[in-house]
C-alpha cells in the first residue's frame, strides 16, 4: 500500500507541493490559509520568527477511512493501493463525510447547485501509471516523500532514532484512527499541527459498527417478542371474557336452582 | 373575537409561508452556502437538527400508540390511533420535504436504495424512514379508503393490520434510535455532556417519551379546536407511561455521565463551557420538572395542566436534539451557530404546512370519528368539554 511520510523538520515552507497540487487537479491559486474547496493541500507555519516549523495539512488517507464508513451510498471509499477516493455522480451531499472526519478535511463546494466533496484524492490516476503523488514528486527538500507505507514507516523510526532530540517520538498516522496513509513525524507536538491527539488508537467506524451489527439479530428478537406479547394479551383478554360467560352461566345457573326450590 | 383572532393567525401563517417560499427560491438559485449559516466546520444545522432530529422523534407516538392497541390490546387508547397515525405520517413527510432542502445533490436520493453501505449509520436511517413511511401509508390508507367508500380496500388493509403494526414497531426503534447513533463516530466532536456509547438508548427513550406527549398535546389542541378531547383518565394513564420513560431517560442519562466522568462539565456554571452546562440544565429541567407534576394528583386531575406538562416535555425534547445536533458541536468546530432567516423560514413553512394539511384532514377525513369498531362509532371516548 502506498504512502506519503511527512517530516516538518525538512520542509522549508516553499509551497512546491501546494503548486504541483494546483496544477495536477487543475484548481486555481488560492490566498487561503487552510484547505478549501479548492486547495487540497496548504503549507502553514507555527512557532516565531526565526524558529518557525512548517506543516502541511492534507487528506489522511486513512487505513479505515471515517468518511467511506458514514456515507450512505459509498461515494467515498478506499482504494487497494490507498487513496481514498470521491465519486460525485452518486453522492446525495448529506454532509455526514464533512461531520464525521476527525481531521476537518473534506470541503464542500457550498455555493453550487450541483456542490461536491472536495479533497485530495491522493493522485489515484498517477500511482495507477505507477507514478508519485504530485507533490512528493515536487518537494525539493524530501520533506515530502512518497513510497510503500511499511518501508517509510521504517524510514521515519529510523529518523527518530537517529536524531531523537529532533523530534517528538511518535509517528502520528502510525496507529491514529486505526492508522492513515499519510504519516507525519515533527519537532513540535503534533496538536499544533493541528492534529488532533485524543483519536483512539481503533478506527473510529467501529464505533457505530458495533450497534449496527446488533440489529439484524435484535430485529429478530422484536419480532419474536412483540408476537409474544400480542398473543400473550390476545389470550388474557379471551380468557377474561370466558370467565365473565361462565360466571353469568353460573349466576343463571344458581338463579335457576333457587327457582326449582 | 374569535374571527379577528383566526385572521390574524391566518395572515402569520401566510407570512412565513411566503418568506419560505422566497427563502426556497434563494436555496435552489444560489445553493446551500447563500441560504445557511452551514459551513465547512459546521456542515449540519438547523434542518438537519429540528426538521430531521426533532421531526422523526415528535412522530414517534405512532409507533407507540398503534403498538399499544394493536400488539397489547389496550382497546382503551383505540380513540386515539387515528389522530396519531395521521400526525406520524404527515410528519414522515414533511422529514422527507426538510431532507431535500437540506441534501446538496436531492436528486440522488433514489441510490440509496440501490448502492448499500451497510456500516452507514445513514443508510440504515434511510431504509428505515423510508418503509415506515410506506407502512405509513398504509395504516393511514384505510382512513382515505373509508371516506370514498372502498370497502374492499379497507377490508383488505385491515387485514394485514396487526403484522404492519409490528414492522412499524421495529422500524420505528431502529432509525429512532440511530439518530442517535449518527453521532456515535464524533467522540472527539461532540461535547461530553452529550456525546455517549448509549446515544441510541437515550434517542429512542425521548422519542417514546415525546410521542406520548405529543398525544396529550393533540387532545389539548383538538379540544380547543374542535371541543373534542381525550377522556381525562386516558390522558392520566398517557401522562404516567410518559412519566414513567422521562425517569428512565433521565436516571440512564445521570448514571452515564457520572460513570463516563462527564458530569462535571455540567458545573462549569462560568467562562468556557458555562454555555453548554446551561444549555444542559435547561434541557434537564424541561424534561425533570413533569415527571414531579405529573406525580402529583392536582396535576393529573386537570387537563390543562396535563398540557401544560406535554408542552415542557416536548420543549425539553427540542433542547435535547439540538443540544446534540448544534450546540454540543459548536465547540469543537470554534464556530457560534444560528441559523440564517432562511433557514428558520424554510423550518417554520415546514410546520406551518403541516399544520394546514393536519386541520383540512381532520375535517375532511373520518380521523377524529372513526367507525372502526362499534364503541368507537358511538364516540364512546371522547367526551364533550
Amino acid at each position: 500500500m502506498r504512502a506519503i511520510l511527512f517530516d516538518s523538520t525538512k520542509c522549508v515552507g516553499c509551497g512546491s507541493c501546494m503548486a504541483a497540487c494546483r496544477e495536477k487537479n487543475g484548481l486555481p491559486e488560492s490566498a487561503a490559509a487552510d484547505l478549501t474547496a479548492q486547495q487540497f493541500t496548504v503549507v502553514k507555519q507555527t512557532g516565531r520568527a526565526g524558529s518557525e516549523v512548517y506543516y502541511r495539512r492534507m487528506c489522511m488517507h486513512c487505513q479505515e477511512p471515517t468518511c467511506a464508513s458514514v456515507c450512505p451510498v459509498g461515494a467515498l471509499h478506499k482504494t487497494p493501493r490507498g487513496p481514498v477516493v470521491y465519486n460525485a455522480e452518486i453522492c446525495l451531499g448529506c454532509r455526514y463525510c464533512i461531520q464525521a472526519c476527525p481531521f476537518g478535511v473534506p470541503k464542500y463546494e457550498w455555493l453550487s447547485l450541483t456542490p461536491r466533496v472536495r479533497k485530495c484524492g491522493f493522485c489515484a490516476d498517477r500511482l495507477a501509471q505507477g507514478r508519485d503523488n504530485a507533490c512528493a514528486e515536487a518537494c525539493p527538500t524530501g520533506a515530502t516523500r512518497a513510497g510503500e507505507r511499511q518501508e517509510l514507516l521504517q524510514e521515519a523510526r529510523r529518523r527518530l532514532q537517529a536524531e531523537p532530540g529532533n523530534y517528538v517520538q511518535k509517528i502520528y498516522g502510525e496507529r491514529d484512527a486505526g492508522g492513515t496513509s499519510v504519516l507525519m513525524i515533527s519537532s513540535v507536538p503534533f496538536e499544533r499541527l493541528g492534529l488532533p491527539e485524543n483519536l483512539p488508537r481503533e478506527p473510529l467506524p467501529l464505533l457505530t459498527f458495533q450497534v449496527l451489527s446488533k440489529i439484524p439479530p435484535l430485529a429478530g428478537v422484536g419480532a419474536f417478542f412483540l408476537a409474544g406479547l400480542w398473543w400473550l394479551t390476545k389470550r388474557k383478554e379471551e380468557v377474561a371474557r370466558e370467565a365473565t360467560v361462565h360466571a353469568q352461566r353460573q349466576a343463571d345457573g344458581a338463579v335457576v336452582e333457587e327457582g326449582r326450590r | 373575537m374569535t374571527r379577528l383572532r383566526a385572521i390574524f393567525w391566518r395572515i402569520v401563517a401566510l407570512a412565513i409561508l411566503a418568506a419560505g417560499a422566497y427563502a426556497a427560491f434563494l436555496r435552489f438559485t444560489q445553493g446551500l452556502g447563500a441560504a445557511t449559516n452551514l459551513s465547512d466546520r459546521y456542515p449540519w444545522g438547523l434542518w438537519i437538527g429540528f426538521d430531521i432530529l426533532c421531526g422523526v422523534g415528535l412522530a414517534a407516538g405512532g409507533f407507540a400508540v398503534t403498538t399499544a392497541v394493536y400488539i397489547l390490546h389496550l382497546e382503551k387508547l383505540r380513540p386515539i390511533v387515528r389522530p396519531t397515525i395521521l400526525t406520524a405520517f404527515l410528519g414522515y413527510l414533511l422529514v422527507i420535504v426538510a431532507l431535500m432542502f437540506d441534501l446538496g445533490r436531492p436528486w440522488n436520493i433514489w441510490r440509496a436504495m440501490v448502492l448499500w453501505n451497510p456500516h452507514s449509520v445513514m443508510f440504515e436511517v434511510a431504509w428505515c424512514v423510508m418503509l415506515y413511511t410506506t407502512v405509513l401509508a398504509l395504516e393511514f390508507s384505510p382512513i382515505l379508503f373509508e371516506r370514498l367508500k372502498w370497502r374492499r380496500a379497507v377490508k383488505v388493509v385491515r387485514a394485514a393490520v396487526v403484522p404492519l403494526v409490528g414492522l412499524g414497531f421495529i422500524l420505528s426503534t431502529l432509525h429512532q434510535s440511530s439518530l442517535g447513533s449518527l453521532y456515535l463516530i464524533l467522540p472527539t466532536k461532540l461535547h461530553p455532556l452529550w456525546y455517549s456509547p448509549l446515544l441510541p438508548v437515550l434517542f429512542w427513550l425521548s422519542a417514546v417519551a415525546v410521542g406520548l406527549a405529543m398525544v396529550i398535546f393533540e387532545s389539548g389542541l383538538s379540544a380547543r379546536a374542535f371541543g373534542q378531547a381525550l377522556e381525562l383518565d386516558l390522558l392520566q394513564g398517557i401522562a404516567k407511561v410518559m412519566a414513567l420513560l422521562l425517569g428512565t431517560f433521565l436516571a440512564v442519562r445521570f448514571l452515564d455521565l457520572g460513570w463516563r466522568g462527564g458530569l462535571e462539565h455540567a458545573f462549569r456554571l462560568s467562562g468556557r463551557g458555562s454555555y453548554e452546562a446551561g444549555m444542559f440544565w435547561l434541557e434537564t429541567a424541561l424534561l425533570a420538572l413533569p415527571i414531579a407534576l405529573v406525580v402529583a394528583e392536582r396535576v393529573r386531575r386537570s387537563p390543562q395542566a396535563l398540557f401544560g406538562c406535554s408542552v415542557m416535555v416536548v420543549g425539553g425534547f427540542l433542547v435535547n436534539r439540538l443540544n446534540v445536533a448544534t450546540t454540543g458541536l459548536e465547540a469543537s468546530a470554534g464556530v457560534r451557530y444560528f441559523p440564517s432567516w432562511m433557514e428558520v423560514a424554510v423550518t417554520l413553512s415546514i410546520v406551518v404546512a403541516g399544520l394546514a394539511v393536519f386541520r383540512f384532514a381532520v375535517r375532511h377525513l373520518p380521523v377524529f370519528h372513526a367507525a372502526e369498531t362499534k364503541e368507537e362509532a358511538a364516540g364512546a371516548a371522547y367526551a364533550q368539554p
